[in-house]
């Protein structure tokens, strides 16, 4: 409770959630709410209702000029350039080593690439891309822009209450986006960039909107029955319990894509050509021939275990670190996230965490902890 | 019996040679949902100061700090079961162990209840 308070920056929505009885804490350089009512009960309102989540601190960023995309595959291992209109991917900032330097969602907007980053490095993840990209390409910061996520098996039908209609003709509904779709909206004359995506495993939306307009599409949404604001806690524990790692714990630049699981975001034809920052390492250990590899477990007991624990060998060495652990309100028992040697990484291996000298069981969980509930397109 | 408090935000009930040890109904406020307590072993000799117990909400674990020093001879055995109750009933029916006190002078360093309540209205 000591932390320093001082230079924070205010997100357009500071006063609003102080009138909801936010409780504000520092993070990522600002002022943002950690809780309303209670970590608990706003978790499990998100899992069976809809929460709506303030992430203006994360970094949105427009890449506009001819061959963007071709130009952002030079740092990233997504298949960029066959990233149709109106659709997202999740993939990789690569540092030349081929470290992690952040996690982001690249989205064809059918005029430009608007990119979504972590707050806290996204001032790091500019400069460098700044640095890396041709002066063909214009990197815009959108700093006037507001985000905010409603997520819950609720948010469709909550969404479909306000009159969201289409910017132009030939783009969706809201409604009617699948999962990792986006497109440009108008509501009450204010443009609204509208993605199905999120952070908590839930079906939802995240909303880019101008600062001066967020106010009222937040108070838009939890004047309705099923939205309640959440804060920055649940968001952790949802996102814990969906199996997302979090960026500067869960990987970091001294983590390779393999190793941390993200094996997923190495597309096909980018492993082939091989041409995307630190490739030749990354790529030496594709598919399963990292050392070490990050997986979900399972705790013994109901204490939990926390980032920065070790795992420990027979002997009581450290092969391994706990990178986020806490408390899933949706199975009522501890789970984390944790690196172990690949060796010890297959599901239900046996595994040792020592937490304050004391010695706590685990075991290798798959993940998503809590399955996934995407409004996905269906497969034809 | 009389209540002292710390600015580590516990409470210490004594009666006689025995003192048992909670969090304040602000601490538990300031946590969260508590999801479970860890407390001393009985038989365990605390110095004042010591690290005591650990309490974790779905987010943190925070430590416990012995107030005074003494012998643990019980815990609250209901917390296992139930660790929310330091969120419901965090100054009666969440109490964390009872110690006998080695040292009553120690009583001296911590404040009354008026005083407490003066410190958590500064913060």
């Amino acid at each position: 409770m000591s932390e320093n308070t001082e230079n924070l920056k205010q997100l357009p929505l500071g006063d609003w959630h102080r009138s909801l009885g936010a409780r504000m804490v520092p993070f990522a350089g600002y002022e943002m709410p950690v809780q309303y009512e209670g970590v608990m009960a706003e978790h499990i309102w998100t899992r069976t209702e809809a929460g709506l989540f303030d992430v203006s601190h994360m970094g949105q960023v427009n890449l506009s000029g001819e061959g963007a995309a071709e130009a952002l595959e030079a740092i990233t291992p997504g298949n960029l350039s066959a990233l149709g209109a109106g659709k997202i991917r999740y993939t990789l900032l690569l540092a030349q080593d081929g470290g992690i330097l952040d996690d982001l969602m690249v989205t064809n907007t059918g005029r430009n690439l608007y990119l979504v980053v972590n707050g806290a490095t996204k001032h790091d993840d500019i400069a460098y891309m700044r640095q890396q990209l041709p002066v063909s390409v214009t990197l815009d910061h959108l700093e006037d822009a507001a985000l905010l996520a409603l997520q819950g098996p609720k948010a469709g039908e909550a969404l479909v209450k306000l009159d969201v209609q289409p910017l132009e003709a030939g783009w969706p509904v809201p409604a009617d986006l699948h999962f990792m779709e986006a497109g440009p909206f108008l509501w009450n004359a204010i443009p609204l960039g509208i993605s199905r995506s999120g952070y908590t495993g839930e079906d939802g939306f995240e909303i880019s909107v101008p600062a001066e307009h967020a106010e009222a599409l937040a108070s838009a949404l939890t004047d309705l029955e099923e939205v309640r604001p959440i804060g920055l806690g649940a968001r952790d524990s949802l996102r814990l319990e969906a199996g997302l790692p979090l960026y500067g714990h869960d990987m970091d630049a001294g983590v390779l894509p393999v190793e941390a699981n993200l094996n997923f975001a190495l597309s096909k034809i980018r492993r082939e050509e091989g041409k995307f920052a630190g490739a030749e390492r990354v790529l030496a250990q594709y598919p399963d021939k990292s050392e070490i590899k990050r997986v979900g477990l399972f705790i013994d007991g109901r204490q939990p275990v926390r980032e920065g624990a070790d795992v420990v060998d027979d002997a009581g060495n450290s092969i391994g670190k706990v990178t986020s652990g806490g408390f899933s309100p949706t199975l009522q028992r501890p789970i984390a996230m944790a690196y172990v040697p690949r060796e010890l990484s297959a599901t239900g291996t046996a595994i040792t965490v020592l937490q304050r000298k004391k010695q706590i069981a685990c075991t290798v969980a798959d993940m998503p902890f809590v399955p996934h509930n995407y409004h996905r397109k269906p497969k034809i | 019996m009389s209540r002292y408090f710390t600015e580590e935000h516990e409470w210490v009930d004594v009666e006689g040679d025995t003192a048992t040890v909670g969090i304040t109904e602000y601490a538990q406020e300031q946590l969260g949902d508590i999801v479970f307590v860890e407390t001393p072993d009985v038989g365990s000799e605390l110095s004042q100061g010591d690290d005591a117990a650990v309490v974790e909400s779905v987010k943190a674990a925070s430590d416990v700090y012995a107030a005074v020093s003494g012998e643990v001879i019980e815990v609250n055995e209901a917390l296992e079961e139930e660790p929310a109750l330091v969120n419901s009933s965090a100054e009666e029916d969440g109490w964390f162990f009872r110690l006998t006190l080695s040292d009553k002078d120690e009583l001296s360093d911590l404040m009354d209840e008026k005083a407490y309540k003066a410190f958590v209205d500064n913060l």
